[in-house]
């Protein structure tokens, strides 16, 4: 089973790289929600000798993350009525660039990191670190607030990578503390979307700045 | 900020019945906790051994430990005996706001603050040391924002919330480098820390005064007192003064003793400290108008002269006289017990006159004693008390004081001629606590009022007459019996001053007279008692007639003509004391022979806040404003910001692996 991984991780970079050259929303929705059942699957290739409990585990970051989280924006994203991110801070050519650069510095630096033996070998540091980057990216350079959502996602994503590793270490703790991040963050963000569409009927960020003190 | 009518009534919905029954949760819940707590302090203070409980606690990777020494046992006293009757006096006093506030909160959080200080007395890790330290801050905090919708009140709110985290910043400090030197945060770890080396026991020292004094209202970190007990109701100031603000002198001892032998410099740091305290609190008393703040001051002021004593203790221990530093320790022990219980009586009874007239100004008083007759009483004999004049118990720990101070300063060896001079410091204060208080009994009780308010002025009810009545007994007790409660606080006395020869600690106090001061104060309290007796009597049987106070000839007398409380302290305020410690004050007089509009304003605020904390403030606050520039308000903006540190982060740690000491 342990040679389906590193495929796995591959794919999950290249998610990434959709995410950031895409423009149309429901496509990165798609590519996020898509990356979220790869990573749900891990879990069982790591940890092969798993309990009900990891299975639970599984179904649930599978279900959240796959479907229900996805539905919630998509619905959004018809609620709002926005099909394109239209003018982003950073265009789709230099966010790929900038993709791809931090994903090469991602790779070098996790070699200078001191992993476990066991865990040197394997794409899953580069590739959590490349995510997390991602999501950085997706969260600084897009305007709409249901991008920044998905570069959340991304983000978590790749935080859900580095918890795998530790999955044997504290299970409870990193499942629990993800899928509570998770949570909050669309809760919260569904908020903002909520009301940003409804005070300037626009979900542009640009202008919480009216906010400003 | 501001509250609506609207979000007013639908917090008090519910009526009277559920504010009674609110309230009467809240005082059973009070009393019962504290009524549990005397079966674990009595027997300890009269000399049982102590008691320690310990639970697993994984999720904060230690152990829940309590624990009751004799040290513990003496603070938890007072939070025992003052807590119950502030419960059952605020049940009385909180009634006034039924209807317009929702009480449930005042009640759950004084629950808590009473909780909160007794965990703080028995805690034994630093972990559940500064947790129940912060329960016990920030439930004062709630109680102090009591009356939420007045400005002042949140203005005092805030100073305290600030000054008491300033507090345990110092402290959060303090445990970090005790935990990081005896390798544990349990108090036992530090215990067995005996050596320090002198340079981290100073640091200790130092962190500990300035945190723990920020509680205790040490002058210059004093200024969160003088606001927050005038803003809270009544009962809660009773116990922030006569108890929380000794959980900093808990604090201060419990750590001292955690440090061994005391360096030679602490003893007369902390007596300097005391000593200032007390001058400039007494002298800020002097000419407050506010009834709670004059009180306030007043506590400061008992916190310095407790601080004095301990001082001359570790100042004698450090040079090696046992007997004077079990002397001075029990001085400074005995003050604590007394002045708990005065200041809580005379914060009721000041709560009971605003109760009464609606008032907190003395200026707008006058002739309480006629219509608030019980309260006058008790009034006047904590005023007694709290001056420190015979027959009554503020005396006996006073006279322990001076008594300590002398020997210390006559003694071979000894403190000599600055301990002589702090003797002469405690006259001064002694001196213008009278003064602070003549003014307030006099021009609060006796005269005629000066306000309509003040001649409709009702007595109080008895839920919290009764309470007031049980601590004068208790301040007259104190006072005949001072050679029990000697015998009751020897053992942390003892405790305190182990490093010094423990043996002392009850045969120095067996050879000072206190069984005959106790009988001359019983003696006299008799005779006052009977003479007051007598002449209730005599005038009882006799048929008076009432007429006008003789005005010295002048033909249309009026209240207006009476002494304000502003005159009365004039020449004392305005000639003795150092300028900085002066009310402000601006006169237009009257001129010519047909005068004008004439007028003359004081205004008595904290010279420390309004010199020292407020333009540094603000100064600090404009420099700051600069930083507005990073406030984009754009979420993209501060991701950004998220990601360069994130990087910065990254690229250190990736070059510390290069180029660092791998």
């Amino acid at each position: 089973m342990a040679q389906l991984l590193d495929p796995i991780l591959i794919m999950a970079l290249a998610l990434n790289f959709v995410a950031l050259g895409v423009s149309r929303i429901k496509g990165v929705v798609n590519a996020v929600a898509l990356q979220g059942i790869l990573l749900g699957f891990l879990p069982l290739l790591v940890h092969p000798e798993i309990h009900p409990r990891g299975i639970l585990l599984v179904v649930v970051t599978i279900a959240l993350k796959g479907y229900v989280i996805p539905w919630f924006l998509l619905h959004a994203m018809r609620e709002a009525n926005i099909q394109h991110e239209v003018n982003p801070v950073v265009g789709y050519m230099s966010s790929l660039f900038l993709g791809a650069v931090g994903t090469g510095l991602a790779i070098v630096y996790s070699s200078t990191l001191p992993l476990a033996s066991e865990h040197a070998e394997m794409l899953f540091v580069p590739a959590s670190l490349a995510t997390v980057w991602t999501g950085f990216l997706m969260l600084t350079t897009r305007r709409k607030a249901i991008m920044q959502v998905l570069g959340y996602l991304i983000l978590e994503n790749g935080l859900f990578l580095f918890g795998v590793l530790l999955l044997e270490a504290m299970p409870f703790l990193v499942e629990a503390g993800v899928l509570l991040d998770l949570f909050t963050a669309v809760f919260v963000m569904g908020i903002i979307i909520h009301h940003i569409s409804r005070e300037f009927a626009s979900i542009s960020t640009e202008h919480l700045s009216e906010l400003k003190e | 900020m501001d509250v609506t009518p609207e979000t007013d009534r639908s917090a008090a919905s519910g009526g009277a019945g559920k504010a009674i029954f609110t309230t009467a949760c809240g005082v059973v819940a009070a009393v019962a906790m504290c009524l549990a707590g005397f079966a674990l302090a009595i027997p300890m203070l009269r000399g049982g051994a102590p008691l320690s409980a310990r639970f697993a606690w994984d999720s904060f990777h230690g152990e829940f430990h309590v624990g009751l020494d004799p040290l513990s046992a003496f603070f938890l006293l007072p939070i025992l005996v003052v807590s119950p009757l502030a419960a059952v006096y605020g049940g009385g006093y909180l009634m006034a706001y039924r209807g317009r506030k929702s009480l449930a909160a005042s009640w759950l959080f004084f629950n808590l603050f009473v909780a909160g200080m007794i965990m703080v007395v028995i805690a034994r890790t630093a972990l559940v040391f500064l947790m129940s330290w912060e329960i016990m801050s920030l439930s004062a905090y709630f109680l102090v924002t009591f009356e939420d919708e007045k400005a002042e009140a949140r203005r005092a709110g805030w100073i305290y919330l600030v000054a008491t985290h300033l507090g345990a910043a110092c402290l959060l400090a303090m445990f970090l480098i005790l935990g990081g030197r005896a390798g544990g945060l349990d108090f036992d770890a530090f215990g067995r820390l005996a050596v320090q080396g002198p340079v981290w026991s100073g640091v200790i020292f130092v962190l500990a005064l300035v945190g723990f004094g920020a509680k205790a209202g040490l002058v210059p970190i004093h200024v969160w007192l003088p606001e927050a007990h005038p803003a809270a109701p009544s009962h809660v100031s009773a116990l922030m003064s006569g108890v929380m603000i000794k959980m900093g002198l808990y604090g201060l001892l419990r750590i001292v003793g955690f440090l061994g032998r005391p360096a030679p410099w602490w003893g007369p740091t902390l007596a300097g400290v005391g000593l200032m305290t007390a001058l400039v609190a007494v002298a800020l008393a002097l000419h407050q108008r506010d009834v709670k703040r004059v009180l306030a001051y007043s506590s400061i002021e008992n916190m310095g002269l407790i601080v004095l004593a301990l001082g001359v203790g570790l100042w004698a221990w450090a040079r090696g006289a046992p007997a004077m530093a079990v002397l001075a320790v029990s001085a400074a022990l005995l003050h604590v017990w007394n002045h708990a219980i005065m200041k809580s009586l005379m914060f009721l009874t000041a709560g009971s006159v605003l109760h009464g007239t609606g008032e907190r100004d003395i200026e707008t008083m006058g002739g309480l004693m006629k219509r608030m007759p019980w309260t006058g009483a008790a009034m006047m004999v904590g005023a007694v008390a709290i001056t420190a004049l015979p027959p009554l118990n503020g005396f006996v720990s006073e006279w322990l004081m001076y008594l300590s101070l002398l020997k210390w300063g006559l003694a071979t060896n000894g403190g000599g001629l600055p301990a002589l001079l702090a003797v002469s410091g405690l006259a001064l204060v002694g001196g213008l606590a009278a003064i602070v208080f003549v003014r307030l009994t006099g021009i609060a009780l006796l005269g005629s009022p000066r306000s309509s308010a003040a001649a409709h002025a009702h007595e109080s009810s008895v839920w919290m007459l009764a309470p007031m009545a049980v601590l004068v007994v208790l301040c007259l007790g104190a006072a005949m019996a001072p050679a029990l409660l000697a015998r009751l606080l020897a053992g942390a006395v003892e405790q305190i001053t182990r490093g010094a020869d423990g043996a002392h600690a009850a045969r120095e106090l067996v050879e000072l007279p206190l069984e005959t001061l106790g009988w001359i104060n019983a003696l006299v309290i008799a005779v006052a008692a009977a003479a007051a007796g007598g002449a209730a009597a005599l005038t009882r049987a006799r048929a008076m007639a009432t007429g006008p106070v003789w005005g010295c000839g002048y033909a249309a007398p009026s209240a207006r003509i009476q002494y304000t409380g502003g005159s009365f302290a004039a020449t004392t305020a305005l000639k003795l004391l150092p300028r900085s410690l002066r009310p402000g004050t601006s006169r237009t007089a009257p001129r010519g022979l047909f005068p004008g509009r004439a007028e003359f304003l004081s205004a008595s605020p904290d010279p420390v806040t309004s010199r020292v904390y407020e333009p540094l403030f603000e100064g600090c606050g404009e420099r700051f404003s600069r930083l507005r520039i990073l406030q984009q308000g754009k979420v993209n903006v501060y991701l950004g910001y998220m990601v360069i540190v994130l990087l910065a982060a990254l690229a250190w740690a990736a070059l510390r692996g290069v180029w660092g000491p791998s």
